[in-house]
């Protein structure tokens, strides 16, 4: 307060502002316009399938029951983790995500990672079943039971309703489960689910030749 | 040169330069201790006074005691000033007042969301009948009722009750601030009912629908115009550390949420790097800044000394703010993403032991040799125990961003643990502090049950010691397990049960304390209690100008 002179590191309002917003662009420009650019042109492997619209009604299930924050959908390298080891495929690369819009990477693995269930676990019954309840599967499982997605009924199911083949003793005599659409929607999801694929395209069967022009690729 | 491969280099460079600058600062004796910016928010002849509204009286005499000794009365501040300060709190007391109240609801409805949580991951046939109890769901209602319910409303108060005290003028334009805190609260209430019914954007931290990301996006910037136009009238000729922290997380946010949110613009894997950089900065570049604001106003404010140096807090500022907004990518460690982006982000996590250091030097170096100040006051002891809590936090959090130890720690209950450490232990922290300071003020009342604070304090501290303790080792146990391929995954998911039943009886007790904060705080809005003017108001001449003489006994 005493001397007139200004510090050369002053903060005034004009500082704070641009300071600030140039750092932020500058984080933005880094972390999502550069990925945004390098990844537009990613195309879709060949084995890679888009999703039907009955898929795309299970993902949007998996989405609004919240699966994403207990299952990833990212196998790692074998170098970094056995992930591979357990059955959960090879490290996925960009373009396995070519459909994916949200992203459903996840960030935790209360249960395993899904990104091929589909091919690991290809009954419709058992997964079926396994959503109505996973401890008469995989006992001391702590994945929720989800009965909100069946209907436990006395009697028999009606034409073109879809009856869960479920292990003894879950249901009274008499009682089936008859699996809503949802449930339908969603396990025809997760066995889509499948990038057993190999990551990279093929390589052409016919071994080219050394050009002696070492600038041309 | 290839394109990542400079990217990279810069980007170290950068990095490198930005810690010569450090040491080249710390040699020219550029930390000396504070300046004339440093004491701004002081009046003249307040230096040594100390100030707690939450202290009952007798901790008020004690607090003093222990900061100028036995026997020194505390110097007395201008009338004036005093009755400028006193303008400035009633400026802001309605609009405060808003927004704590629904920050403490929107606390007490996140702790149960969170506790239920909690209990579903070992108890998992329990309440599954409801769609909208599903664990995917109360999961991330509860992140999002603490994130922008108690969080955002909490920080908006306190942002805005500082505003006016550390430019010393009266608040301008608080009604953009009530609008913005109203279309806020209902953005938070519609986001919850939209996450309960199914309507996820299924992005974590981005959950909310666009239709409602509208809200807070014209919300978060209704509630800084006051702050631009209060900048117009400021009375001060530096401005305070706080300021600029307040400044840049209000202009902060609304930016990063509305780029995280335009609908149909990121996809597949570049939607996962911009959902962490929006993840991060919504820690770095919102809560951290304004809880830091708070800890630099509050922690000196309450001793009635300035904060050690001012030019390390100018330090601590930029470097948080270069190296900060660029850490997200380390959530995506082992990912599908480009390994440079992941990279960069581990580099800039490691480079946060900077401002980090600088903040830790600054505030406890300002309460160091004062330790028996937090015996006396409840603001100090939430807010320098949060202080502690963010240097813990930080240097944890850089730490886990190392390829070796995310390895083990990714994908685990660990993570959740070192989230609640920055969120609970830390911002929290200091919101509670900070809202016991301000409320006595905002409604010029006393808190009728000063026992009830300290019962709220052990409450949440030996709740979160529980839930913090025991998660992370349940999550490092788990993470251990996961790697190792002669453990099933089974084993990895039985070993965490007991460290969830514990996290559950530590969760239990810290909800037990927000019951007890929140019930404290209403009895405040209801005038419970004694009426102790005394302590409240600003000084005792100023009591007797208003009140005529006998009334300050």
């Amino acid at each position: 307060m005493s001397a007139g002179k200004k510090s050369f590191w002053e903060m005034d309002e004009l500082r704070l502002v641009t300071g600030a917003m140039v750092i932020l662009g500058g984080a933005t420009g880094l972390l999502v316009v550069m990925p945004y650019l390098l990844l537009e042109n990613v195309r879709p492997p060949v084995g890679l399938k888009p999703y039907t619209s009955d898929q795309l009604i299970g993902r949007q299930s998996y989405i609004a029951n919240g699966c994403v924050y207990c299952h990833s959908q990212q196998p790692r390298d074998i170098k970094q983790a056995p992930d591979a080891t357990r059955g959960w495929g090879r490290a996925s690369v960009a373009a396995d995500y070519a459909y994916d819009t949200p992203h459903l990477l996840g960030t935790m693995r209360t249960g395993p990672d899904l990104l091929n269930i589909g091919a690991r676990q290809p009954s419709k019954d058992w997964q079926l079943g396994h959503l109505y309840q996973p401890r008469a599967y995989t006992p001391g499982s702590i994945m929720p039971s989800y009965p909100y997605l069946f209907e436990l009924r006395q009697g028999a199911a009606k034409a073109g309703e879809t009856v869960v083949n479920l292990p003894p003793g879950l249901t009274q005599p008499g009682q089936v489960v008859v699996a809503k659409p949802e449930a339908l929607a969603l396990v025809s999801y997760l066995l889509s689910l499948d990038r057993t694929y190999p990551a990279l395209p093929p390589l052409p069967s016919m071994p080219v030749a050394p050009t002696p022009d070492k600038d041309k690729p | 040169m290839d394109f990542t491969v400079g990217v990279l280099l810069g980007t170290f460079l950068l990095s490198i330069a930005a810690l010569f600058i450090f040491i080249w600062s710390m040699a020219q004796g550029l930390f000396g201790s504070g300046t004339a910016a440093a004491t701004e928010i002081f009046a003249v002849n307040e230096l040594g006074a100390v100030e707690d509204p939450a202290a009952t009286p007798e901790q008020q005499s004690g607090l003093q005691r222990e900061m100028s000794g036995p026997g020194v009365t505390a110097p007395r501040m201008d009338l004036a000033e005093t009755e400028a300060r006193s303008r400035a709190d009633q400026s802001t007391s309605l609009v405060v007042g808003v927004a704590l109240t629904l920050a403490v609801i929107w606390l007490v409805l996140a702790s149960f969301a969170g506790l239920i949580s909690s209990i579903k991951l070992h108890e998992p046939d329990w309440w599954v009948q409801y769609e909208w109890l599903t664990f995917g769901r109360i999961r991330p209602i509860h992140l999002n009722l603490v994130a922008y319910g108690w969080c955002s409303l909490a920080g908006i108060g306190v942002a805005i009750w500082l505003i006016p005290r550390l430019l010393k003028t009266e608040l301008v334009g608080a009604k953009y601030a009530l609008i913005g805190g109203a279309l806020w609260s209902i953005g938070v209430f519609a986001g919850t009912v939209a996450i309960a019914t199914g309507h996820s954007d299924g992005l974590e931290w981005l959950e909310y629908p666009w239709q409602i990301d509208i809200l807070l996006v014209i919300g978060g910037a209704l509630v800084g115009l006051p702050l631009w136009l209060t900048l117009l009238q400021r009375k001060v000729k530096h401005l305070y550390v706080s300021v600029w922290y307040i400044g840049a997380g209000l202009l902060w946010f609304p930016a990063l949420f509305l780029i995280a949110n335009v609908p149909g613009l990121h996809f597949g894997v570049q939607q996962a790097t911009m959902n962490w950089w929006f993840g991060h900065n919504v820690l770095g570049l919102w809560f951290t800044p304004i809880g830091l604001a708070a800890s630099y106003y509050f922690i000196p404010k309450v001793l009635g000394k300035p904060i050690h140096s001012y030019n390390l807090s100018l330090l601590g500022f930029w470097s948080l703010a270069f190296f900060y907004s660029q850490v997200g990518g380390h959530h995506l460690i082992g990912g599908p993403v480009p390994s440079w982006l992941v990279t960069i982000s581990i580099v800039q996590s490691m480079m946060m032991v900077i401002p980090v250091f600088a903040v830790a030097v600054n505030q406890h170096m300002t309460v160091l040799g004062n330790f028996r100040a937090l015996a006396y006051s409840p603001t100090l002891r939430f807010i320098v125990l949060g202080a502690m809590m963010y240097t813990a936090a930080s240097v944890q959090g850089s730490l886990e961003a190392l390829r070796a130890v995310n390895t083990v720690t990714h994908f685990t209950h660990y993570t959740i643990a070192h989230a609640h450490l920055g969120l609970y232990g830390f911002f929290s922290m200091v919101m509670f502090g900070s809202i016991y300071f301000i409320m006595p003020r905002v409604m010029n009342w006393e808190w009728p049950y000063p026992k009830l604070i300290s019962l709220h304090f052990w409450l949440v501290l030996i709740g979160f010691a529980i839930y913090f303790i025991w998660l992370s080792i349940g999550g490092w146990l788990q993470g251990l397990a996961m790697l190792d391929a002669n453990t099933t995954f089974m084993q990895s998911v039985k070993l965490t049960l007991p460290y969830l039943q514990a996290r559950s009886i530590g969760g239990g007790l810290m909800t037990l304390g927000h019951l007890v904060f929140a019930a404290h705080f209403f009895a405040m809005g209801w005038k419970f209690g004694p009426k102790r003017l005394g302590a409240t108001l600003l000084s005792q001449q100023l009591l007797q100008r208003m009140f005529g003489k006998g009334v300050a006994a």
